[in-house]
């Protein structure tokens, strides 16, 4: 495979995250979908760090190349794991305060 | 066409069928079991590109830790109140025509490009095991895997203030 298709995969990917984001009003799902776009950018980090350096070459297998991209991902992770945690939160304090999840009711926030 | 082209094709196919079935679901349950899918298909194209540690956490942790967190959620509100009415009813189709101009204009650029052309090491290579992983994570990448627990750290106190009753 090379990486186009992965590239292809990614955008795509990242962009039914953005219709969700900008066609559903419940804010759980918009934070399921701000999750599906974080995927999409891991998934193209790891594609690109599995990429051949020099095109035509042999392959390599015993290279080192690319660690850094996954140990990236790594830290992609653990920083939407803290993101979460604290964005569901906001959600249940949302919810107790206005009774609803919709976010066309967060516009009272400017009253 | 070889067994990893025909391995590709599937687990795309079903990554990008449950991400739109994450979007389109009316019940935010089923969006979150769609969500899964979507997240063990990603995990499906880790192994395919031999990174079998990121494969694992990413199951361990999004699979398996955030989703019971969203699940946890959406349990605990009430999803039986009637929708408010919709006010603008071309809203969704402003969003999804934006979204697919996005897609149009970023495939249209990337399309040509020669760099693109570059074959993947698929299925070999050990860069993405954990004996290499861990030996560069904890020398040198200690400090910012120190800061990660402050990190952690902080989030929990910030979701234990911001969710508590005043």
């Amino acid at each position: 495979m090379t990486v186009n298709h992965y590239i292809f995969l990614s955008v795509a990917l990242f962009c039914i995250g953005i219709i969700g984001v900008l066609t559903r009003r419940n804010m759980i799902v918009i934070f399921m979908c701000v999750e599906l776009m974080l995927n999409a950018v891991n998934l193209l980090l790891v594609a690109f760090s599995k990429m051949q350096y020099l095109s035509g070459s042999v392959v390599d297998a015993a290279t080192k190349a690319g660690t850094d991209a996954q140990l990236f991902v790594f830290f992609v992770m653990v920083v939407a794991a803290a993101e979460v945690s604290v964005g569901l939160a906001i959600i249940v304090m949302m919810y107790r305060n206005t009774h609803s999840i919709d976010v066309n009711f967060l516009n009272r926030l400017k009253h | 066409m070889g067994i990893t082209q025909l391995l590709f094709w599937f687990l795309t196919v079903l990554t990008l069928g449950s991400a739109l079935m994450v979007i389109f679901s009316k019940n935010p349950i089923y969006s979150i079991l769609w969500l899964i899918v979507t997240f063990f298909a990603i995990s499906g194209h880790y192994i395919l590109l031999n990174a079998q540690f990121l494969a694992i956490v990413n199951i361990i942790v999004y699979a398996g830790a955030i989703m019971v967190l969203f699940l946890f959620v959406v349990m605990l509100m009430n999803l039986n109140m009637p929708a408010s009415p919709v006010k603008k009813k071309w809203m969704p189709f402003a969003g999804i025509i934006s979204g697919g101009c996005l897609l149009l204009v970023l495939i249209a650029a990337l399309k040509d490009t020669e760099a693109m052309r570059r074959e993947l090491l698929m299925k070999s290579g050990d860069i993405g095991l954990i004996n290499n992983l861990g030996m560069v994570l904890f020398k040198d990448y200690i400090l910012p895997f120190e800061i990660s627990s402050v990190l952690f750290l902080s989030a929990m106190v910030g979701a234990v203030v911001i969710g508590k009753k005043n």
